[in-house]
C-alpha cells in the first residue's frame, strides 16, 4: 500500500517534469522563430567583419553562401576585406556552424537578395530606402537599432524620417 | 576616513591616472616607419602632421579619401561610405584606443590604402598620417 502510493507519486513527478520541460522547449522554439533575435557571438567575427558593416547574424545565410563569401574576401563587394589565414579559418568555421541553410535553394551572397528578405520588407517604400541616413539596404541599423547585437525584433525598429 | 570617501578618492586617482596615460603609438612601430622612410627617400626629414592632414583629406585616384569615411574632423565619429556603419573617431585624443596596437594599425592601413589609393601606403605616408592624427587635440 505504502509502496504503491510512493510509486504513484514518483510517476506523477516524472510525468509532470517531462511535460514541463517539453512545454518550455516549445515556448523557447516559438519565441526564437518569432522574435527575430539571433545570436551573433564570435568576437573575431564581430571585430573583423562588424567594423565596416553590421555583424550580420550567421543564421541569415546558408553555409555555402558563407563559404563563398569567406573565400572571396579580397574582392568583397568592391573592397579588399581580406584577413589573416588564422582569422579566416576561425570566422568561416563560426559562420558555417551557425548558418541558417534553409533560406533558399540558391547561394546568395547578399542577405538582401533572398526571397524572405524581400517579403519581410515588402511594406517599405522605395523612397525610404533612398533616404541619406539609410544609404544602403546593408545598413540594417538605420531602422533595426539593435541590429548589431542580433536583435531584429519588431519593438526595436524605428524607420528614420 | 570613512569607506565611501576612500572609494571616491581611489576612483578620482584612478581617473586622473587613466587620462594622464593617454594612448601611445608603439614607439618601435614608429621607429620602423622612420627607418623605412629614410631608406626609401634619402632626403627624408621626419614626419609631418601638416602633410598628413592634406593627404588625409585629398583623393588619390579613387572616389574616396580617408576623410570620406573618417570625416575632415577625425575628433568626431565617421561613417562607412557604402554601408553607413558608424566608425568611432580616429584621433587618439577623442578615442584613446586608436593607434595603440601595431597589428591593428597595419591591418587597417593594408585594407584602407587599397580602397583609397589602389596600392599600399608608403612608410612616409603612414608616418605623416599618424603624426596628423596624434597632433589633434580636443
Amino acid at each position: 500500500m505504502m509502496l504503491n502510493e510512493r510509486k504513484r507519486k514518483w510517476f506523477d513527478a516524472v510525468v509532470w517534469s517531462v511535460s514541463a520541460l517539453f512545454a518550455a522547449g516549445l515556448t523557447v522554439d516559438a519565441a526564437h522563430a518569432d522574435s527575430h533575435r539571433y545570436a551573433v557571438d564570435n568576437a573575431v567575427y564581430r571585430a573583423e567583419c562588424g567594423s565596416c558593416h553590421v555583424a550580420y547574424p550567421p543564421a541569415l545565410l546558408g553555409a555555402d553562401s558563407w563559404r563563398a563569401i569567406m573565400q572571396g574576401l579580397q574582392q568583397h563587394f568592391g573592397t579588399d576585406a581580406s584577413v589573416s589565414d588564422a582569422k579566416r579559418t576561425e570566422v568561416t568555421a563560426y559562420l558555417v556552424g551557425a548558418s541558417g541553410g534553409k533560406r533558399s535553394a540558391a547561394t546568395p551572397l547578399r542577405i538582401t537578395e533572398s526571397q524572405w528578405f524581400r517579403k519581410e520588407h515588402a511594406e517599405i517604400a522605395a523612397a525610404t530606402w533612398k533616404r541619406p541616413v539609410v544609404k544602403s539596404a546593408a545598413n540594417c541599423e538605420a531602422c533595426h537599432r539593435q541590429a548589431n547585437s542580433g536583435d531584429f525584433s519588431e519593438h526595436s525598429i524605428r524607420v528614420p524620417r | 576616513m570613512n569607506l565611501r570617501f576612500t572609494a571616491a578618492m581611489s576612483a578620482t586617482l584612478l581617473l586622473a591616472f587613466a587620462s594622464a596615460s593617454v594612448a601611445q603609438v608603439p614607439t618601435d612601430y614608429l621607429k620602423s616607419l622612420e627607418t623605412a622612410a629614410h631608406a626609401a627617400e634619402p632626403g627624408f626629414a621626419g614626419f609631418s602632421a601638416q602633410r598628413g592632414r592634406a593627404w588625409f583629406n585629398a583623393r588619390h585616384g579613387t572616389d574616396w579619401s580617408c576623410s570620406t569615411c573618417h570625416t575632415e574632423d577625425p575628433l568626431t565619429a565617421g561613417r562607412h561610405a557604402t554601408t553607413g556603419r558608424s566608425i568611432a573617431a580616429m584621433a587618439p585624443a577623442a578615442n584613446p584606443e586608436r593607434l595603440t596596437d601595431t597589428a591593428k594599425i597595419e591591418k587597417w592601413f593594408k585594407r584602407n590604402c587599397g580602397d583609397v589609393l589602389g596600392r599600399a601606403c608608403t612608410p612616409a605616408e603612414k608616418g605623416d598620417v599618424i603624426a596628423y592624427l596624434t597632433s589633434l587635440k580636443r
